[in-house]
């Protein structure tokens, strides 16, 4: 089909031929965005490593060259290494439970046929709005002493304390209060906001599966739980891989909800909560230690390179429809 | 496998009636997603509430206000400066949406269906700035903005967003299924490379782009680290910034915190309500095709 329109044409006439005179227009399109990205995007994230090796100071000409000192430096930074092990834990408790969620109500939905679409939009509602702002209501449901999760609690307790069944009753928690609690309270934010996204994902790999898969190996006399294993999930796979690397590459940048949460004791109690991201921010634009800030996004940046690489090497597979 | 007997009725009754479900199973499924319902939408419910409730009865965890009061949204839209960030964010938003829209659009179509060296090279360039997270992007585009004369400017919160690479890649899958027969019949008949562009290829990815005008839109309207670091002065904070600042110089004011956060969220969860089915479906096409 390209033969005949590489025949020169009116467009001989000027001396470029059709193919030049497209390679050309292409470059003038491509203007803008490549410099847009060269210099905006590329070049940034080089100057990051090349900060990285400096001191901070607003004058460039002063910024004293430290080489690999400040990655040193990491080593023997206990609130660095408080940040990534709590960094780690967000992921280890958000990704798996998006996941699982994700997936079950993905497959609740499929199962019925009412109100699929409104449930599917009260699920994915909280994706849309700004988390800076549900994390101050989430920040205040779970008040010790004012929030209503723990006003439930009582409520809880003073109901079956009147039926005189007191194995029931729960104290009041101290959720972001606590040191041991406040990871866990904020993942849970987390994980409500993003799970409408890995419902509306799954729920589109499932109706992707060929229903007769189902019915035949029904035929064959497969449970529910073989359906689920050697169905369901294989052919799932290319979402499940999706929303793994989606989840966890978010849950490894986490910023908005741990500062907004607690916003007074932003990191939380005993730094509980504190992020890679947000202990980068306190250093670069608290202390402004800039220099030291660009090699701690350095190390996220291979941490989420390796972590990524992991995930696609060991949970892709590929599979045959 | 061997074959369980006793699931076989089950699967007589399915070919009989293949529309309905063992309707134990199904109610099972309904109870479950309206209890994940009420869990997901209660947050929104107790903001609402609570930004009704006069300062006295706040703390008294009552679940509808006893007297309704519009005193907290009148005190936040009229001694704050919610408006000002509500307009900032408006212009921030439109501008990176309509930005990635047509450059999106325009790098994907030309990476596409058009010819020229360095194609592949250039496409690569793209995707791998995917890779780096914004963090690692602050710091250079702080210092930068700094050096330019860009802080507490629209272009400062704005430039960032200007051309997302996701939706290169989404506008460059879509391209991608477009027959290439089409344009080069089109380039035939005299029309320029542009109007190629933007006469006969836009028309024909309209889905793609209004997922990807809806997801910029939200995108935007969210963003929180970037325009934290870069508007300083109250008046050019966008609203996840202002409502964060707000919220924390009003201690537990909690009235008017929550009617702050409603008057953040409400705007977006209407707006989702109304393209409800455009927003899932751009999630699906990002997911799938992406």
């Amino acid at each position: 089909m390209q033969q005949g329109l590489e025949q020169p044409t009116a467009h001989a006439r000027t001396g470029i031929s059709l193919a030049r005179r497209e390679a050309i227009w292409a470059y003038i399109f491509l203007a803008v965005p490549l410099a847009f990205y060269l210099g905006l995007r590329i070049w940034p994230a080089f100057q990051s490593f090349y900060l990285s090796l400096f001191s901070w100071h607003v004058d460039a000409a002063q910024r004293e060259f430290l080489g690999a000192q400040q990655y040193g430096q990491m080593l023997s930074d206990p609130k660095l290494h408080r940040a990534l092990l709590n960094t780690l834990l967000y992921t280890a408790i958000i990704v798996p439970a998006q996941l699982a969620l994700g997936l079950g109500i993905a497959m609740l939905l499929n199962s019925v046929e009412k109100f699929q679409p409104l449930f599917r939009a009260i699920y994915f509602a909280p994706y849309v709005t700004p988390a800076a702002a549900v994390a101050w209501v989430w920040g205040w449901m779970y008040s010790v002493n004012f929030g209503v999760i723990n006003n439930a609690i009582i409520e809880w307790g003073i109901f079956w304390e009147r039926l005189g069944v007191n194995f029931l009753t729960v104290d009041p928690q101290p959720f972001l209060t606590s040191p041991k609690q406040a990871l866990a309270a904020v993942a849970v934010v987390v994980i409500w906001q993003n799970l409408g996204f890995q419902v509306v994902i799954f729920l589109a790999g499932l109706k992707g599966v060929p229903k007769m898969f189902y019915e035949a190996a029904r035929i064959d006399g497969a449970n529910r739980w073989q359906l689920f294993k050697s169905i369901t999930i294989p052919l799932l796979n290319p979402v499940i891989v999706f929303s793994l690397i989606i989840s966890t590459i978010a849950s490894l940048q986490l910023f908005d909800q741990v500062v907004n949460i607690n916003f007074t004791d932003q990191g939380g109690p005993l730094n509980s909560t504190l992020t890679i991201a947000l202990y980068m921010y306190q250093e670069a634009f608290s202390r402004f230690r800039l220099g030291y800030a660009a090699a701690i996004t350095v190390l996220l940046f291979g941490l989420i390179l390796i972590v990524t690489l992991l995930q696609l090497k060991f949970a892709s597979r590929s599979v045959e429809y | 496998m061997a074959i369980q007997v006793d699931r076989l009725p089950d699967v007589n009754r399915r070919t009989q009636e293949p529309r309905k479900r063992p309707s134990g199973g199904s109610i099972l499924a309904y109870i479950l997603l309206a209890l994940g319902s009420i869990v997901m939408f209660f947050p929104f419910l107790w903001m609402l509430l609570s930004s009704f409730k006069d300062i006295r009865e706040i703390l008294d965890i009552n679940f509808f206000p006893q007297t309704w009061t519009l005193a907290n949204y009148r005190e936040v839209i009229f001694d704050t400066r919610f408006p000002r960030w509500f307009f900032n964010s408006m212009v921030v938003a439109l501008a990176t949406t309509l930005s990635g829209l047509f450059f999106c659009s325009l790098i994907g179509y030309t990476l596409t269906r058009m010819r020229f060296p360095g194609r592949q090279v250039i496409f690569i360039l793209i995707l791998s700035t995917l890779m780096v997270p914004t963090e690692m992007l602050v710091i250079p585009w702080f210092v930068m903005s700094s050096d330019f004369g860009w802080i507490n400017t629209f272009w400062g919160i704005a430039f960032p967003g200007l051309m997302p690479a996701f939706g290169v890649f989404l506008m460059r899958q879509f391209f991608q299924t477009l027959p290439r027969d089409l344009f080069d019949a089109a380039r035939v008949d005299g029309i320029g490379e542009f109007g190629l562009f933007w006469r006969i290829g836009l028309p024909l990815v309209k889905p793609a782009l209004a997922a990807l005008g809806i997801f910029a839109f939200i995108g935007n309207w969210s963003a929180f680290l970037w325009p934290l670091i870069i508007a300083k002065s109250a008046s050019m904070r966008t609203i996840p910034v202002g409502i964060a600042l707000f919220s924390g110089e009003a201690g537990t004011a909690w009235n008017l915190i929550m009617a702050a956060n409603a008057l953040a969220i409400i705007p977006v969860l209407l707006v989702f309500f109304v393209f409800q089915k455009q927003i899932i479906e751009g999630v699906v096409l990002t997911g799938t095709k992406g």
